[in-house]
């Protein structure tokens, strides 16, 4: 008999599975059900925007998204013309956001630091709260004190602006008219975002390693030099996530956008001008007289402005987890 | 026979062997003693705790504490955990005051002059009293040349060459040969005993004349802890080093002195201090003959 | 062995706190740098809050970088330039949000009477004075909406949510990223949809039942967020507790889970209905606007408060204005109020 040396075999293993209970799966059923309520949901507003508004995209084409005039009338024959173009909305859009994103990120960034590292206990508390408090304005509260608290005291820096930056483009007006302006109505955005960007930032900051932290001080940083050479470049990813949510935001606001902003249908990047919009305010303004051809066109722009704010939102919810959750 | 002793620089060894300790630990440090040149550098008059005391929030954690670093030397924090040593290494140089609701009391003297004093610039102090951690820090963000350059660059100091003070940095740290074509990569693609040495060059560069060392070999393999432990040894010849260590045969190899720390459930204290071979061969203290011994921590 | 000496107990200091000439120092550059701004407004022609307020940052930093200078160089003044600026920052964004509450409050308060609470708006035009004339119509409107976004968002919000946290299925990275999805859906779009899907295909015409439907998608994604994080707090001891007693799942998670996060699921659907509960630009296309009481949510428009404010501000007239801001102090009250009883129901603990 010849005696092998033992060899190891390791056993396969086993599959454990278990028959759930009958009232389980009845569970687990509606539960899953309802969760994908959700997609079902999103596909719904994306089937009936585009069925509604399809007519207004198989007749303008891509001229929908490029051309910038918007109006419906009539030839001789009386037979109804209609030309729709997004194109203006679109930029203005854009223009307004960037406009809040340049006043938001900023003042949040710096509340988010001035929150993390610099303010006492009882300032912070309130502080938050205040902030908290913002994310809780209804937003025709927003269009309401736009209208008749800021745009006053903002006709008047833009003004100042005017006279002493209007050399660039940007700042400069055709027509001394300041009131309704792009300008205004990224301010009152602004507003609107900042509670979503500080707290984004508040959170990626206050998960700063501490151990690179008291590398900094150790080697004699002031706080700012820790700040520097630390949290900034460890919450950067964090802060863009946070403002992309609220460009998401902003693309979407409605109607306090409206209240403040004179919506013309033509492309204006000279911010301080009374003229500007954006696809979501246009669709209200519309809406009140709008005919059969016409609501199509706004079911299209619905579309757009949704496919627009989804793509946005995807982005940015990517950027924040991703920098929220590695300890980059 | 008090806490708090003062030691003073001397030279005079007493290598006699003992059945109590185990006989490689204090033939080490006995060795070392009989390497090191009695004397001392021109190092102005060190680090000296007086009466330091340290409170987190109402806990009182840390006890009358005196001890006089001698310049040149190194010393060796040992004790059992939670017995006081890391927050005791903090106090020396204020990264104790981070932690909020901390209290102190005592003085803490730098080439004579209390660093606690109201109305004194901390961020330079900390130029001065440099530190390495535990677990090795270097800045992700940064790359190899600009973490050890990046003392420099917060604090603002003027440099003339710095190629020059990366090389010499380094070269001290010991890991100038190991870098030195790649010092624009990202220090994340270090090992780890390379990013601790990283640390140390870093903490070099801003010339201070006291190091504190928090267990900085503890997250390391034995490899780079002897590395470092050269490197130590090295850099003893210009500064003022105090480690706190866990390892009994790595304070036997590096240090000149040993001080001893110990909880009894109330505030840390320091038992005593000594040198280092006196410390593991002939301990005064029962408490300090049980710990080097190995009947408990 | 050593001997312990009495020694006098020594009291906590900490030499790196504040000292009274260090806020004496600060009250002296404050002092002086509003004496600085003051004068220089007095002397030039500046003017007006905002001149007022970039002056005294102005000088403020530079007195107090003064004081500083001397101490810690230059990298000493960055640091102080960076906290004061943080600290600007800070005062920027109170001053935006105490604007907005005082403006609500102060113009507000002018048209808040009785008749304003128990009235409605069939006997009332643009032009008629505050006294007569109310919201009550569109108080009852708003109450009815919030009830029918509760009735739909909350199950479909927690269920969900109980998807994400106890099943844990295949599909949760997928569900996930459909409610961040959702959360970033514009108002107005869902407005559009309800009216695109329902108006348009069904005899249905606008009604409160509607304009719910809409709020609801907008009200699902934070009731799901918040539920989520509400239900990731029960301790999973207390699932394995109860499935180690050979119940069900759904047993455990109906009269464990739930009931240990009833508190924070409360505060869920305040969340939620915050979030909607002035929202106007869906109503606008599934309500319509309308000047008294409307009891049948399925059929025909319906006032309500946010649509109130709208048609206000649209109306022009001072009148309808003064009811703008009134009808949106109400709102924003009866806002303040859930957010305080949020915050209340979302600090109890989770019930053992």
């Amino acid at each position: 008999m010849s005696i092998d040396a033992p060899v190891k075999v390791t056993p396969e293993a086993r599959k454990i599975t278990t028959k759930p209970r009958v009232s389980d799966q009845i569970f687990r059923g509606i539960v899953t059900a309802f969760s994908f309520s959700a997609l079902l949901i999103l596909s719904l507003i994306a089937i009936f925007l585009l069925l509604k508004g399809f007519t207004t995209f198989k007749e303008q084409g891509l001229g929908f998204i490029t051309h910038f005039e918007w109006s419906v009338t009539q030839d001789e024959a009386g037979k109804e013309v209609a030309v729709f173009g997004l194109q203006a909305m679109l930029i203005g859009t854009v223009v307004i956001s960037f406009v809040a994103l340049a006043i938001a990120v900023p003042l949040s960034v710096l509340t988010a630091l001035f929150l993390t590292f610099y303010a006492p206990e009882r300032v912070k508390k309130v502080l938050v709260t205040i902030v908290d408090l913002m994310a809780a304005f209804p937003s025709i509260l927003y269009g309401l004190w736009g209208f008749f608290v800021l745009m006053p005291m903002a006709e008047y820096w833009a003004k100042l602006i005017q006279k002493w930056l209007g050399w660039i483009y940007i700042f400069d007006v055709p027509q001394g008219v300041y009131s309704r302006s792009p300008f205004i109505a990224g301010i009152v955005l602004s507003v609107m975002i900042i509670p979503i960007i500080t707290s984004v930032s508040r959170e990626v900051f206050s998960q700063t390693p501490l151990d690179r932290i008291q590398a900094a001080y150790a080697l004699g940083a002031t706080k700012w030099g820790m700040i520097r050479a630390v949290v900034l470049p460890f919450g950067a990813g964090g802060v863009v996530g946070g403002s992309m949510l609220g460009l998401g935001r902003a693309f979407g606001e409605t109607v306090a956008v409206y209240s403040v902003l004179n919506i013309v249908f033509r492309t204006n990047f000279q911010i301080l001008f009374t003229q500007g919009g954006n696809v979501a305010s246009m669709i209200i303004q519309k809406w009140g007289e709008a005919g059969k051809t016409e609501i199509s066109a706004l079911m299209a722009a619905g579309l757009v402005l949704f496919i627009l704010t989804l793509i946005v939102n995807f982005f940015a919810n990517f950027v924040v987890t991703r920098a929220v959750k590695s300890g980059r | 026979m008090d806490k708090s002793s003062q030691i003073t620089q001397n030279g005079t060894l007493m290598s006699e062997n003992q059945n109590t300790t185990p006989s490689s630990l204090s033939d080490v440090a006995a060795k070392r003693a009989e390497a090191k040149v009695a004397g001392t550098s021109p190092l102005g008059t060190g680090l000296e705790a007086r009466g330091v005391h340290a409170w987190f929030d109402k806990h009182h954690a840390l006890e009358d504490v005196s001890l006089d670093f001698s310049a040149g030397t190194v010393t060796a924090l040992i004790g059992p955990s939670g017995c006081g040593k890391s927050t005791f290494i903090r106090t020396l140089n204020r990264m104790h005051e981070f932690i909020p609701r901390t209290s102190m009391a005592g003085q803490v003297l730098l080439d004579g002059k209390d660093i606690y004093e109201p109305g004194i610039d901390v961020t330079k102090i900390r130029l001065q009293i440099g530190m390495v951690f535990q677990k090795p820090n270097p800045f992700p963000s940064m790359t190899i040349g600009e973490n050890v350059l990046s003392g420099i660059k917060l604090a603002q100091l003027k440099v003339d060459n710095h190629e020059d003070l990366l090389e010499e940095c380094l070269t001290r740290a010991g890991l100038w040969t190991e870098v030195k074509d790649r010092l624009s990569a990202h220090a994340g693609g270090l090992s780890g005993g390379q990013q601790q040495r990283l640390c140390i060059a870093r903490a070099l560069a801003v010339k201070p004349k006291v190091l504190l060392m928090d267990e900085p070999c503890s997250a390391l393999d034995p490899g780079s802890t002897l590395r470092i432990e050269e490197t130590i040894s090295q850099l003893s010849k210009s500064m003022t080093i105090v480690i706190v260590t866990h390892n009994m045969q790595q304070a036997a190899r590096v240090s000149d002195y040993t001080a001893f720390f110990l909880s009894d459930g109330g505030p840390g204290q320091m038992i005593e201090v000594g040198p280092t071979n006196e410390i593991f061969s002939r301990p005064r203290d029962e408490r300090t003959e049980n710990y080097v011994t190995g009947r408990f921590g | 062995m050593s001997t312990i000496s009495q020694k006098p107990s020594v009291a906590p200091t900490r030499p790196w706190a504040a000292t009274p000439r260090d806020r004496a120092m600060t009250a002296l550059s404050v002092a002086l740098s509003i004496l600085a701004t003051l004068t220089i407004v007095a002397v030039t022609p500046m003017k007006g809050k905002l001149a007022y307020f970039f002056l005294f940052f102005i000088t403020w930093f530079i007195i107090d970088s003064l004081f500083v200078v001397s101490k810690s160089g230059s990298k000493g003044v960055k640091d102080s330039l960076a906290a004061k600026v943080t600290l600007f920052g800070g005062v920027i964004v109170s001053m935006a949000v105490f604007s907005i509450l005082w403006a609500t409050i102060s113009n507000g308060v002018k048209g808040i009477n009785l008749a304003f609470v128990t009235q409605n708006m069939r006997e009332a035009s643009l032009f008629d004075p505050i006294g007569k004339g109310g919201i009550l119509h569109a108080i009852l409107g708003t109450v009815i909406l919030i009830v029918i976004a509760i009735i739909f968002s909350v199950p479909m919000g927690i269920l969900t949510a109980l998807y994400l946290t106890e099943i844990k299925g295949r599909a949760a990275g997928i569900i996930q990223f459909l409610v961040q999805a959702m959360s970033g859906v514009p108002s107005v779009v869902a407005g559009l949809f309800i009216y695109a899907a329902i108006i348009l295909n069904t005899p249905l015409r606008s009604s409160t039942f509607l304009g719910g439907l809409a709020l609801t998608i907008l009200m699902v994604p934070t009731v799901t967020r918040t539920a989520q994080e509400v239900l990731n707090l029960v301790p999973s001891d207390l699932r394995e507790a109860g499935l180690a007693m050979g119940a069900t799942q759904w047993k455990t998670v109906a009269l464990v889970v739930v009931p240990a996060a009833r508190s924070g699921l409360i505060t869920a659907t305040i969340l939620g209905v915050a979030r909607i509960a002035g929202e106007t630009a869906p109503l606008l296309f599934t309500v319509g606007v309308f000047d008294s009481y409307n009891f049948n949510p399925f059929k025909g428009d319906s006032g309500t408060i946010p649509t109130v404010v709208w048609a206000g501000l649209m109306g022009g007239t001072p009148e309808s204005i003064q009811r703008a801001w009134s009808a949106i102090l109400v709102l924003l009250i009866v806002v303040l109020i859930m957010f305080v009883a949020a915050r209340a129901f979302g600090s109890k603990q989770p019930k053992r």
